[in-house]
């Protein structure tokens, strides 16, 4: 077996395990590049099909082309696909690119809160009818206990301490400090009511390792991952207002990992184009638990 | 060479607080050029500025605020590569939930390096974090004797620590593959050959971990696989019925013939199935893979897939009781009869300890009698107060194994599981307990010691292997007759009319066009037991098992044909059921419903529906058709 290999076969049992222990189960889509690998690891788990519901978090402030990616991608895989948003606060225009909030609280409340309240069942979920091909208010309300994301170790300082399994209680908190063992293949997947389960499969993974496997397996990403001839291209996808692209002239699969082997990007953070980062005083810490970033 | 194709190899670095374990993995990624560039003279630059001595452990906790700060860089898992692969290293963290952290790294881990300071000589964990390794089946060990500087270089005090731990490990049963006499801080013996001892004529670090095996898969071994789930995505017009697992062992081929246990059922690999791969014809350890088979056989997840041929020569046991070597992780100690459950590879049952054979202490090997324990040491950063942990959290128990205890036990589990012994099959002698929600202890299998109905398991395994089948499927008669077959039950205390409303019922049934049989006792008690039928006299127990037994399997050969089969007895027990369904292993667990008519239950049997108005037949044997409807046995 080789690394990827073994990657692979990791991820997939962590899904496959999700899957049988979790009634409720959902997988977050962010359609940047972790989530869409997971999204394939997903479908190579369960020999082509993705027997649970996606679910997106519309900023409404994402580069339009990750949503027409989104949507085609899902009528051409025919994903059970869900998104959710915070209309009160795109209403109120308390936004960053409204002038109302700044870049770390616009985040709390485009994603976080849109992410807790979607996940919970408690604001609308509107899914994808393949029928129409159009969204459509979803009357599933049932709160999610088992909710699989693509965060990755290496990303930074507290990811590198998280489980495959990883508890949280009724607010979506996530005690560091006491977490459950894993061993031998076993993970927690029993759970008291009121709390949930954060499934992280991607979680060895590696920037790299992810951009070796979506060539190896010629993973669909959005375009915007590579230069279009102007010399600068995206690393790392969020909102258009607080993400801009890198410099770079890589345009394929091989350049972007020559890039990170030995290239300029190999010892360079990959969300160092990520505007909201930089203006974090430890707020951002507190978002990230929430692993939709 | 490309990244993706490079072997890798996971190592952990263990150790007593304070032995240098940091200082090892700095010095591990500095001589390797493994660190970002000017990292080091940065760190070199901030502690002479400091007017600090460097050390190797400052460049980690760099890493770490830096970390934190967004780059990429990872120091719960550090890379590093030689020339001959790339290596991982995986942190141990040792806060406070130290074993808890220190087991889940580890685990992870295919070789380890244990470090031991020359100057403070072998403590409580040097010996814990061993005998854990050999626990977790880390079998690549190297050790390090460390901080040889201090007590500048001596030969002597290094070769009387390489004995004393060497009886240690002999002990477990583990023979390292080197004794190192190190500096970390001063670079001795870890890439390059030390000038210091020359009268060390090993190997360094890195050569030693080159010389490491890579990690093999256990192709070698018989094959098993826990069946993790059974697919079949009909809605999207998807008709494949999919045994999905990771392989744990060994190599599986389309058209061989493999068991499952503990149902002991058989069936033959029709097609290996893979998504957006090239198409293969085998499967081998390590995967997560899947399979379609030949016949429609009714298996679900729990079940352990092996190959018929293998097992000539090693078969998993099936068995409800067995001896393990377990640690205990739990906040609370783990109590004799005390319901956990218990999961190995997939399956998932309840389990109690039965006995305690003896309690040890990891480090000492001591076997812990009451008072005077050995306590953990909790706390592993540097300079931190060491804390007794079971002390400050933990009220310790008698006829309990307590946290951070190793013991030697029995368990029970509540129906059989398939496993193998961890002398010749490891991987899948491996368990973890969990109480309520919590995994808080694992262990290993070490010796089936089996139960009452062990010798009746057997006969039935040996059936179901030898079941030999036209070309009908039970699914195939359901189809047919609109039926499930099942065996309906009928019991209760003496004074109820039981044979009248199972005849009741099987008129019912059959005026339906259902396939129903009422099977009379006597018709097997004169026949089929002829020659034991002295079964009521009560000192005949085994008699009566042996009854039962055949009972069932006329029953087994009945439920085949897909028919309804209904059969009454007096006062039936639980023991009396969990024998009748070890003998009916049939396809799911809904295949035998009892009916308790009576008002109240006089024996300890879990029926599943009370009938307590059963002076009128036909609304009794209408209760039970209402039931079957509700069940979906009866359709149509």
């Amino acid at each position: 077996m080789n690394h990827l290999d073994k990657l692979e076969s990791k991820s997939i049992h962590i899904i496959r395990e999700s899957y049988n222990q979790f009634k409720n189960l959902c997988m977050l889509w962010s359609i940047g590049k972790d989530s869409t690998v997971l999204l394939c690891l997903a479908r190579k788990a369960f020999f082509g099909h993705v027997p649970f519901p996606l679910v997106h978090i519309d900023t409404h402030y994402k580069i339009p082309e990750m949503i027409t990616y989104r949507d085609n991608l899902a009528r051409e895989y025919k994903l059970d696909l869900i998104y959710g948003e915070n209309a009160e606060a795109l209403k109120n225009k308390q936004t960053f690119p409204d002038k109302n909030v700044n870049r770390i609280e616009c985040c709390r409340l485009l994603k976080t809160e849109a992410l807790r309240n979607t996940l919970s069942g408690e604001w609308t979920r509107y899914r994808m009818n393949h029928d129409t091909g159009k969204y459509e208010v979803s009357k599933d309300k049932e709160a999610y206990t088992g909710v699989i994301v693509g965060v990755r170790a290496d990303e930074e300082g507290s990811r590198s301490k998280e489980r495959y399994f990883s508890p949280r209680d009724k607010n979506n908190d996530w005690d560091v400090g006491d977490q459950p063992p894993e061993f031998w293949g076993q993970y927690k997947t029993d759970f008291a009511p009121g709390t949930h389960l954060r499934i992280h499969p991607l979680l060895d993974w590696t920037e790299l390792d992810i951009w070796e496997y979506i060539r190896r397996e010629d993973v669909p990403v959005v375009p915007l991952y590579f230069d279009d001839g102007t010399g600068s291209r995206y690393r790392s996808l969020g909102c258009y207002p607080c993400t801009s692209p890198v410099e770079s002239t890589a345009k394929n699969f091989d350049d972007i990992i020559e890039e990170l082997k030995s290239g300029k990007f190999a010892n360079i953070a990959e969300r160092s184009g990520r505007e909201q980062d930089k203006e974090d005083g430890g707020g951002l810490e507190e978002l990230r638990k929430d692993g939709y970033m | 060479m490309n990244n993706s194709e490079q072997n890798d190899l996971n190592i952990v670095i263990v150790g007593h607080v304070d032995h240098g374990k940091s200082t090892v993995i700095g010095r591990l990624l500095a001589d390797t050029d493994s660190l970002p560039l000017g990292k080091l003279e940065q760190i070199k630059e901030m502690c002479r500025r400091n007017s600090k001595p460097f050390e190797y452990a400052f460049l980690l906790d760099a890493l770490k605020d830096e970390r934190s700060q967004g780059i990429t860089i990872d120091t719960a898992r550090s890379f590093f590569k030689t020339e001959k692969r790339r290596y991982i290293i995986i942190d141990a963290p040792g806060h406070i939930e130290f074993l808890k952290n220190m087991i889940t790294g580890a685990s992870r881990a295919e070789a380890a390096l244990l470090v031991i300071d020359a100057n403070e000589g072998i403590q409580e964990n040097s010996r814990r974090h061993g005998y854990m390794l050999s626990m977790l089946g880390i079998s690549q060990i190297a050790v390090l004797v460390n901080k040889m500087d201090l007590i500048n270089y001596n030969k002597k005090i290094y070769n009387n620590i390489v004995n004393e731990y060497s009886q240690f490990l002999r002990k477990i049963n583990i023979n390292p593959m080197a004794f190192i006499p190190v500096s970390a801080m001063r670079g001795d013996n870890i890439a390059s050959k030390s000038k210091n001892m020359t009268w060390f004529d090993g190997m360094t670090v890195l050569e030693t971990l080159d010389n490491f095996n890579d990690a093999k898969q256990p192709d070698d071994l018989p094959f098993r696989m826990s069946v993790q789930d059974v697919y079949k995505f009909t809605a999207a017009n998807d008709d494949r019925r999919i045994i999905a697992g990771t392989v744990d062992s060994g190599i599986l081929r389309v058209n061989d013939e493999i068991i499952f246990y503990p149902s002991g059922k058989k069936t033959t690999v029709k097609s290996i199935e893979e998504f957006n791969a090239a198409p293969k014809n085998y499967i081998s350890s390590g995967y997560a893979s899947g399979f379609t088979v030949t016949e429609q056989i009714y298996i679900k997840r729990g079940e352990l897939c092996v190959k018929s041929v293998e097992t000539e020569k090693i078969k998993p046991f099936v068995s409800t009781t067995f001896k393990a070597s377990l640690f205990w992780l739990g906040k609370e100690p783990m109590d004799l009869n005390k319901i956990y459950s218990l999961k190995i590879g997939s399956s998932k049952v309840d389990v109690k300890l039965k006995k305690i054979i003896k309690v040890i202490n990891a480090s000492s090997l001591d076997e812990i009698q009451t008072n005077g324990r050995n306590l953990f040491v909790g706390r592993d950063a540097p300079g931190a107060p060491q804390i007794p942990v079971g002390v400050a959290d933990t009220p310790f128990q008698k006829g309990a194994i307590n946290r951070h205890e190793v013991a030697e036990c029995i368990l029970e589990t509540e129906r059989p599981i398939a496993f193998d012994t961890a002398d010749i099959m490891p991987l899948t002698s491996r368990f973890v307990i969990v109480d309520r929600y919590e995994i808080s202890g694992g262990g290993i299998i070490t010796e089936n010691i089996g139960d009452e109905y062990s010798e009746i398991r057997e006969k039935v395994l040996l059936r179901n292997f030898k079941w030999e089948r036209g070309n009908i499927t039970p699914a195939m008669r359901a189809e047919r007759f609109c039926q499930k077959a099942c065996m309906l039950i009928i019991t209760g205390n003496q004074d109820a009319d039981k044979k009248i409303i199972a005849k009741t019922l099987e008129q019912d049934l059959f005026n339906e066009g259902r396939i129903a049989y009422y099977l009379g006792i006597g018709n097997v008690l004169y026949g089929v037991d002829s020659d034991i039928k002295n079964i009521y006299s009560n000192a005949q127990r085994e008699n009566r098992e042996e009854h039962i037994r055949r009972l069932s399997e006329v029953a087994n050969i009945l439920l085949e044909t897909g028919a309804i089969l209904i059969v009454t007895a007096t006062m039936l027990t639980q023991d009396d059921m969990d024998l009748i369904k070890t003998v009916l292993t049939r396809e799911s667990e809904g295949d035998i419903i009892t009916y308790w008519i009576g008002k109240n239950i006089d024996t300890d049997i879990k029926a599943d529906i009370i009938i307590s108005d059963f002076e009128d037949s036909d609304r009794a044997s209408l209760m039970i058709k209402k039931d079957l409807q509700d069940r979906n046995i009866i359709y149509n």
